[in-house]
């Protein structure tokens, strides 16, 4: 006879069926935002990480009858010999002409990198972990031994790189933050609205003595209700989008583009989004019912 | 009024809705505890307005109101609900929740005050049974007649054996019987201490009960002496 029942029929308001919908949008678009952010912050630091540790030596090539290829390799091994005596690295390779002109096919296209093509000589060098090189001094030693010879610490690159990937990363944030705001403006016209249609009912319950919180109550929690709902439905959308996006991503050779592969942390991260959404729809709906009610006499 | 204080006090109180003009001039008057006066006049006197005040539906735009002795125009927004429910209020639309079953609406003063679901199950059931409405517990109030929402309005309105009944034509809807068993409930119910004003244009009604009357005429108050 006595049952768990609301005295305001919040579940019947039209309302009632499009937040949830609003707020699965919502909880989908900020969990991609948020995905994104994780994932280029990672990106960010495994960039630093990779490319500090490495040097590019590149020698240009010289032009002769046989086109300067001993030459050529003579000024390689000169660079090779002075960067192995040089404390502090741990691998100086050179790579190969295959490997040169694998590197260049992208941009000059299949075929065209034939033996006529002058191509320079590039070493891969690894700094230790805990060494102290000074770039610049290398440098200039080694343009002096080998003129031609010029050293890349990928440090203007790397800060173009790490700016672009940063500003995006603040752009997923803002966004994140923008649906967020969305969200509490949307509760709010939906509470108003529940406000002005049960005015009657919310004035009756007010003249016999209920507290402005007895009647926040009924508001917030329909409003975490219907936010747990739409929240869980972004949820399971978003998961099924980022799932699809790093399957697709695994087929996808690139270096340097993010993988989208999220720790277990970043996952709880995202699993939070559906209900930090509710929260915010719950608390969003209790200040907006007490304001009004506050002004009632 | 001697030392006995004043279950409702209004000095020189007056109402206007918004800019339009006043509704009730200067009213001044008292009511003793375990009091019962009918507040006559015609449809359009002010009866409402003055039973609105009362029931803390309204502030006046003047004046003074007090109720058991506490000027509302000082009391902390907080404690209003304490003292609303000292009060109870049979509205003339009767103010059922539609959703509600009769039981559920009746029970409703009880549950927002945060009684035990125990006691709100045997006390609701008994009041339901009182208003003679038992074979209606379950029924929505768009099911009911005109004097069964009215009986179920009133169950609302004594359910937490308020210090204070106000009944705005609370015989309105009901034919002379049932309006006679209305008034003598509300007897009952001033027999047990509650200060009772019932709000009527019926003046028949109010000539067969032996009660002092308030009357509003053009939103002037007057307070014959009782008959």
């Amino acid at each position: 006879m006595f049952r768990q029942r609301s005295d305001l029929p919040l579940e019947h308001d039209p309302s009632s069926r499009f937040l949830p919908w609003l707020i699965a949008l919502m909880v989908y678009l900020a969990v991609l935002a948020l995905a994104s952010a994780l994932t280029l912050g990672d990106a960010i630091g495994r960039w630093n990480q990779e490319l500090t540790g490495a040097l590019t030596v590149q020698i240009a090539p010289l032009t002769g009858a046989d086109g300067g290829a001993a030459e050529s390799r003579a000024r390689r091994d000169k660079a090779l010999a002075l960067l192995r005596g040089t404390p502090g690295l741990v691998r100086v390779e050179p790579l190969d002409e295959e490997r040169i002109a694998a590197l260049l096919e992208p941009w000059l296209g299949p075929g065209n990198v034939g033996a006529g093509l002058p191509l320079p000589q590039i070493i891969d060098v690894e700094i230790a972990a805990d060494a102290d090189i000074d770039v610049a001094a290398l440098s200039a030693r080694l343009s002096t031994a080998v003129p031609g010879a010029t050293v890349d610490d990928h440090g203007e690159w790397l800060h173009d790189l790490v700016t672009l990937a940063r500003s995006i990363e603040l752009a997923a944030a803002a966004a994140v933050l923008l649906i967020g705001l969305t969200a509490v403006i949307t509760v709010v016209f939906v509470t108003r609205t529940g406000l002005a249609v049960h005015h009657q009912v919310i004035e009756m319950l007010h003249l016999i003595g209920a507290r402005d919180s007895y009647v926040a109550k009924q508001f917030q929690f329909h409003a975490l209700a219907l936010g747990l709902r739409g929240g869980l439905l972004g949820l399971a959308l978003a998961v099924i989008t980022l799932v699809a996006i790093g399957l697709v991503g695994r087929e996808v050779e690139a270096v340097l583009m993010p993988r989208l592969s999220l720790s277990a942390g970043q996952w709880i991260v995202i699993a939070l989004v559906p209900v930090t959404a509710a929260a915010i729809a719950m608390i969003t709906a209790r200040v907006t019912v007490l304001r009004a009610l506050a002004k009632m006499p | 009024m001697g030392n006995v204080e004043s279950v409702v006090r209004f000095e020189n109180v007056g109402l206007r809705y918004g800019a339009g003009p006043e509704v009730l001039h200067d009213i001044t008057f008292a009511l003793e505890p375990g009091s019962f006066h009918f507040l006559a006049g015609v449809s359009g006197a002010g009866k409402s307005s003055l039973l609105k005040l009362m029931y803390l539906g309204h502030r006046p735009t003047r004046g003074l109101i007090s109720l058991f002795g506490r000027d509302i125009a000082t009391m902390p927004h907080e404690e209003m609900p304490v003292l609303r429910r000292r009060i109870g209020v049979v509205f003339q639309d009767f103010r059922l929740v539609d959703h509600l079953s009769t039981l559920d609406n009746v029970a409703l003063p009880l549950r927002v005050a945060g009684a035990p679901e125990e006691e709100v199950r045997d006390n609701v059931v008994e009041m339901v049974r009182w208003v003679g409405l038992a074979d209606q517990l379950r029924a929505r109030p768009h099911t009911l007649s005109g004097g069964q929402k009215q009986r179920a309005a009133i169950a609302r309105a004594v359910i937490n054996r308020p210090s204070l009944l106000l009944a705005d034509e609370p015989t309105g809807n009901v034919d002379d019987k049932i309006a006679m068993r209305l008034l003598y409930l509300f007897e009952e119910l001033n027999k047990l201490g509650t200060t009772i004003v019932i709000a009527t244009h019926n003046e028949a009604l109010i000539d067969r009960f032996n009660h002092p009357q308030l009357r509003l005429e053009g939103g002037v108050l007057t307070v014959p002496r009782p008959v």
